[in-house]
């Protein structure tokens, strides 16, 4: 019996084809919408947290309140020691040392005389040093367009972008302006061994890197830096845990009167994560959950539209001797059947879309050339594993219930009245 | 010993309630067939032709009154039991056909032998017994669009007969159909009478099918008017 009404169904596309497909296309875009926020929001804090925040942060109070200005005149001292206190009582997390300034870069020609000038911001990392895990944190290797990473001191790397500006190959001098730590100006020339693109507009404008212990030395900064970075060992941001953390840090500053007490935040503690991510994440709910309750509704509609068009077959298969019990089962094996169905197709086309989403992207850069925040140039989709049940769920259970729903009327009328509204 | 009646009837009522109302649709109705009859309930529209035939048929219980098919009481019947009933011991022919249009003739005729659990080659033998008595056996595969009224009208017969029931309710079965169809059908359901011995009960106000029957029930406004042999 049930492989005679399956046959039914395949043959009659108003019962098989337009339901699979509204529920396909209802699945697939909700896996896809839920994959491509899940991306866009994840790649927006691994960004910031690989670049800029780390999973927290810990500065001088000054400096926290003036990080703007990149004020090295207020950094963290003694940083050997501090490292060696913190990798002690927060074993979780990975330390490590970032200075930012700002300057002038200056490109000579053969002569040695200015090619071309232009302001540019510095980042100090522990680039040589490989157990510091930068290289990879940072993604250099990948990120590399032109030339080699530095090996050795004396060594520098430009954003792309920013070497095409300054017209400097790999392999030229590039002179540093600047000043120290205590105001004192300073120039220090370097070796140009290669080009990155961040994937961050902000970052791609006008970025040069070189090693922490260069920049240590050439801002007289000994020992010291503008800011601690701390990454979880399993590299996820865990903002509950972060929160304790910092909590527990700064509570042991707190009755300090050291004015360049070092203070921690945590990733969506600055740069105003916090408020945009958690208004995206509450949107980005409310949205899906919108998208799924309309699903739902129009799947239902489509399982009661279903149920009501058959009325007619209905009315013959009882008169023929079938049971109500066994013509509402039937009716909903198939909208299972149905469900099942279109679910599996949405499902898997929406996680194709959200895998190629995810290897290729979106490529936003153009429109977000000038944004002021650290984002990802290209959009991506993440695939997770929550994906697999999000569409799935609402596609396969909406049509039973629509479907429930209209068979309903098989047993709330009297056989005969609805034999007779079955206009047989 | 005289033979119990296939059907029987006793003091039957059906009220439905209208715009607040009581509608009787059947008053104190008496009826019996005996097995083999070829019998019509003959009466204009709204007289209770089709309300008689739903509860001959199971599909309804009376109001008061009795009504016995094949000794059932229709009345204490659950909703399976009737289903049941039908299933194995009565055939409905309806005016419009009603074939369900995504199956071929032969699934359209399978489908009652499907409710009964038979083996697919006993269903199969059924169905050709079933289309040859209706003449239709070279179009088993065609679907009911490609099939003219009378065809589909037989297709209908043959479903009805299929499952070899005692009785067999036709609620106005020559309305949508010419002339020469409507006695083609007619003959055949008479053949099917004589040569099966199954009881047919027709529901109509065609004279054409009023020439055929061996008995005329005629029923007005709910009562039994006059219930006679068929002289013509």
């Amino acid at each position: 019996m049930i492989k005679f009404i399956i046959r039914g169904i395949l043959r009659d596309k108003s019962k098989s084809i337009i339901p699979i497909a509204v529920i396909s296309v209802g699945v697939m875009v909700t896996v896809m919408m839920s994959g491509f926020l899940e991306g866009v929001f994840s790649d927006v804090i691994n960004q910031n947290a690989k670049l800029d925040t780390g999973h927290v942060k810990i500065m001088t109070k000054p400096y926290a309140e003036n990080k703007e200005q990149l004020p090295n005149d207020l950094a963290l001292l003694g940083i050997n020691e501090l490292i060696d206190s913190l990798n002690l009582n927060y074993p979780d997390l990975i330390w490590t040392p970032r200075i930012k300034f700002g300057g002038i870069m200056d490109v000579p020609d053969a002569s040695g005389n200015t090619k071309l000038q232009g302001p540019g911001i510095g980042l100090a990392i522990s680039i040589l040093s490989e157990e510091s895990g930068e290289l990879q944190r940072l993604q250099l290797n990948k990120s590399l367009k032109k030339g080699r990473l530095p090996k050795r001191s004396g060594e520098i790397i430009l954003s792309d972008n920013y070497a095409t500006k300054l017209n400097i190959s790999p392999g030229e001098k590039i002179t540093f302006f600047g000043s120290t730590m205590e105001g004192s100006m300073v120039f220090q020339s370097y070796e140009m061994t290669g080009t990155v693109e961040f994937g961050s507009p902000l970052m791609d404008k006008g970025t040069f890197i070189i090693d922490i212990r260069d920049a240590q030395n050439m801002l007289d900064m000994e020992n010291g830096t503008g800011e601690l970075l701390g990454y979880f060992k399993d590299d996820k941001y865990d903002d509950q845990k972060a929160l304790v953390i910092a909590e527990n840090f700064n509570a042991k500053f707190q009755e300090s009167k050291d004015e360049y007490a070092p203070v921690m935040f945590t990733l969506k503690d600055q740069n105003g994560l916090r408020e945009s991510l958690d208004m995206g994440d509450a949107f980005s709910g409310i949205f899906i959950f919108i998208f799924i309750l309309a699903m739902s509704l129009v799947l239902w509609n489509t399982g009661l539209i279903g149920g009501l068009r058959r009325y007619n077959e209905f009315g013959i298969r009882l008169a023929l001797g079938e049971s109500k019990n066994n013509v509402f089962k039937l009716l909903l094996i198939e909208a299972s059947v149905i469900g099942l169905i279109g679910s599996i197709i949405g499902t898997s086309l929406g996680l194709v879309f959200c895998y190629y989403l995810q290897e290729v992207g979106i490529d936003i850069s153009k429109d977000v050339a000038n944004s002021t925040i650290i984002m990802p140039s290209v959009m991506r989709a993440y695939v997770t594993s929550d994906l697999f049940y999000i569409g799935f769920i609402p596609g396969l259970f909406s049509m039973l219930f629509g479907t429930a729903l209209a068979g309903r009327g098989i047993y709330k009328r009297e056989t005969a009245r609805l034999f007779k509204e079955l206009e047989v | 010993m005289k033979k119990e009646p296939i059907i029987h009837v006793k003091n039957v009522s059906k009220s439905y309630p209208i715009a607040g109302k009581e509608f009787m649709a059947l008053k104190q109705i008496d009826l019996s067939l005996n097995e083999g009859e070829f019998a019509g309930i003959v009466g204009p529209s709204g007289s209770g032709k089709t309300t008689l035939l739903n509860i001959i048929g199971s599909l309804d219980k009376p109001t008061q009154g009795d009504a016995f098919v094949l000794n059932k009481d229709i009345k204490a019947l659950s909703h399976n039991e009737a289903a049941s009933l039908r299933n194995y011991h009565i055939g409905f022919i309806f005016q419009v056909f009603n074939l369900l249009p995504v199956y071929t003739v032969f699934e359209n005729v399978e489908f009652a032998l499907l409710l009964q659990n038979n083996s697919a080659k006993e269903r199969r033998e059924a169905v050709m017994r079933a289309l040859n008595w209706v003449g239709l056996t070279d179009h088993a595969d065609k679907r009911p669009d490609k099939l003219s009224g009378g065809e589909s009208q037989r297709v209908a017969i043959a479903r009805a007969m299929v499952k070899a029931p005692k009785i067999v309710l036709a609620d106005e079965p020559t309305a949508n159909l010419d002339s020469e169809n409507a006695h083609e059908i007619l003959k055949t359901m008479k053949k099917l009478n004589q040569e099966l011995g199954t009881t047919f009960l027709f529901s109509t106000h065609d004279e054409k099918v009023m020439g055929y029957l061996d008995r005329i029930i005629h029923l007005r406004d709910g009562k039994i008017e006059k219930d006679e042999k068929n002289k013509l």
